[in-house]
């Protein structure tokens, strides 16, 4: 059985389980995303349209219909994280991936994103690398951090 | 200065053994609430007087009344720990440290309104919290705490988990219940409230996690023991989150009436590196900044003191770049239903760049006052209308310092 057929069976077939199928595709999967013939799928199974699914994985930013590297890297910008930091830390992450917000790195390994508050500000700067919160962060910590993914691939 | 009520087993239990709660009087207020009718444990949260602590201080007992008096008997108890506002991680340090008085507070108020399904919506960001509260879930489950016939009362209430995505929005009420429902969360208006129309349009409770964490220790003292703790208007204790330029950071809890200015002082240890206070924000993205002058004042549900976070800021900070990016987290978690929230957050980032620029006006300024003002009063919901109290209180502390970056040229175009 595939990979979104094993995570359907998971729940109840029922579309209020939509986000957590969607999340749960997702973290499966090499690459952190959802493709269109996922969409597809998974739209037939709870009888509803595609075009519901999509607007809702469009909604939530843990989500993504665009492809993204194996690592997406998150850097907090809200302003507890800003007022100890997090700029620097976007500088460093920044030049220790050689991209920029939104891109993904040429060998697919990493996107970069800025996020809202990750609820961490009692460690910011903090940075989400996957579901991994880093905190208490400064530009050689993170890059050493992001060395750590690229070595471990 | 603390009071250590929710946070008293913090470090002192094994968050992931419900025996260690146990040993420590965990589930006794719930053996207690199923020998006590409904309305007797009503009236104790009532006598307590319980307000709600994700942000709206809505008194808990109203919901409870409510949800018993609807005809509807499918009813859902809903637990808020989508925590998203900047400054806030409180709801973090609670399930990661007690899980169970949560869900206690959760199934005696499941017994005392009749609910037989509850949900805890954590934000998927929390993936510590989340595999905490179901380890705590499947525990208490097995232990005959939650299913079918809990503790032999004849009850049955059990409580499924629903991950957030990545959306503040879906802290408010009505956003989360419609991502419950698995679509997209975007506010309803209201009335109907959610104890009428909630969860798949059933009745629904829904509160914040202290809250619910608040419940067993209030079916444990009495109400009246209880609301002898706090202030007038503000009973119990409250969960601050200190964040910012502060040189301990952290989660305190207090009795309500400590001021701002000793918890920043005191627990807070002051201004990190020994520098300036320059401002405070209170309650988060959404709260007033406040000037030094203005911080003596009680922490309680007077003062918005919101869910609690209290934001410190050194003198080297600069109000603009701080309403800023404020302005942008809004324009970003806007659900963009409604026009004056998803075109008033807009204009703010965009007036406010021109500010940060030098190059907005004495009029720009004008637009920004009277944008807020819309907003405020007829966004649908509390994002919208909280988005811009930061630009209109940090106008009334630090006037002179947003008018003096305006330009200019401005007096001679205006000639
Ligand atoms: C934009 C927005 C975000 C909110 N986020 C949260 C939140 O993360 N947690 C929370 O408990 N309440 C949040 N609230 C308040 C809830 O709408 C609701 O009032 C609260 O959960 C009710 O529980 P309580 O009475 O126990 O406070 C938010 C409100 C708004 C408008
Ligand atoms: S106020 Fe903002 S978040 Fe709330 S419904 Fe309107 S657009 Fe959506
Ligand atoms: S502001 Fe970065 S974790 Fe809260």
């Amino acid at each position: 059985m595939s990979v979104l057929q094993n995570i359907l069976k998971q729940n109840p077939k029922s579309e209020d389980y939509l986000i957590e199928t969607l999340l749960s595709l997702q973290d499966a999967k090499d690459e952190p995303c959802i493709s269109e013939e996922e969409i597809a799928d998974i739209a037939e199974y709870y009888g509803i349209s595609p075009t519901r699914v999509s607007s809702v994985a469009s909604f939530y930013t843990l989500l993504s219909l665009r492809p993204r590297g194996k690592h997406v890297v998150q850097v907090c910008r809200d302003v507890p994280c800003y007022l100890n930091g997090s700029e620097n830390i976007l500088e460093a992450v920044k030049e220790a991936l050689g991209c920029d917000i939104g891109e993904t790195t040429a060998d697919g390994l990493f996107t970069l994103e800025e996020t809202s508050c990750l609820g961490n500000c009692d460690g910011s700067p903090s940075v989400r690398i996957g579901k991994k919160t880093y905190e208490n962060l400064d530009s050689q910590k993170v890059k050493e951090i992001i060395s750590g993914y690229r070595e471990a691939k | 200065m603390e009071k250590r009520i929710l946070t008293a087993r913090f470090g002192k239990i094994d968050p992931l053994s419900i025996d260690d709660y146990i040993k420590n009087g965990g589930y006794e207020a719930l053996e207690a609430a199923v020998k006590m009718e409904s309305d007797t444990i009503i009236d104790e949260i009532e006598t307590a007087k319980l307000r709600g602590r994700g942000g709206a201080a809505f008194p808990t007992f109203i919901k409870l009344k409510a949800l018993v008096g609807e005809k509807e008997k499918t009813r859902y108890i809903v637990c808020n720990a989508d925590e998203g506002e900047p400054g806030n991680f409180k709801d973090r340090h609670l399930m990661e440290n007690d899980p169970h008085q949560m869900i206690e507070g959760m199934i005696i108020s499941a017994y005392t309104t009749k609910a037989k399904k509850g949900y805890i919506y954590i934000r998927g960001e929390y993936d510590h919290s989340i595999a905490v509260v179901r380890e705590a879930l499947a525990q208490a489950r097995e232990k005959g705490y939650l299913g079918k016939n809990i503790l032999g009362a004849g009850f049955d209430f059990d409580i499924e988990i629903r991950s957030g995505a990545g959306a503040y929005v879906c802290g408010e009420e009505f956003a989360l219940i419609e991502s419950i429902e698995g679509k997209s969360g975007r506010s309803r208006p209201k009335p109907p409230f959610p104890t009428t129309a909630g969860v798949f349009m059933k009745p629904t409770m829904l509160n914040n996690v202290e809250t619910f964490a608040n419940i067993p220790h209030i079916l444990e003292m009495g109400g009246k023991a209880y609301a002898k703790i706090g202030t007038e208007s503000s009973k119990g204790t409250k969960l601050i989150s200190l964040s910012g330029n502060i040189a301990n950071r952290g989660v305190f809890e207090v009795p309500f009436g400590v001021s701002v200015k000793d918890a920043i002082a005191k627990l807070g240890r002051g201004v990190a590196d020994g520098r300036k206070l320059k401002m405070v924000q209170l309650s988060g993205a959404s709260g007033p900044i406040l000037p030094p002058e203005k911080i003596d004042v009680p922490i309680d549900f007077d003062h918005d003191i919101g869910a609690g976070a209290i934001i410190v800021m050194d003198e080297r900070t600069d109000v603009v770049d701080i309403l800023l990016r404020h302005a942008e987290f809004f324009e970003h978690e806007s659900c963009g239903k409604c026009t004056p929230c998803r075109e008033g957050n807009l204009h703010l980032v965009r007036l406010l760049r021109k500010v940060q620029a030098g190059s907005a006006t004495a009029d720009d300024l004008r637009v920004m006052e009277n944008l807020a003002d819309v907003m405020i009063n007829v966004s649908l919901c509390g994002l919208g209308q909280s988005a811009p109290i930061p630009l209109a209180t940090a106008l009334d502390g630090f006037g002179d310092q947003i008018r003096d970056r305006l330009a200019q040229t401005e007096t001679k175009e205006n000639a």
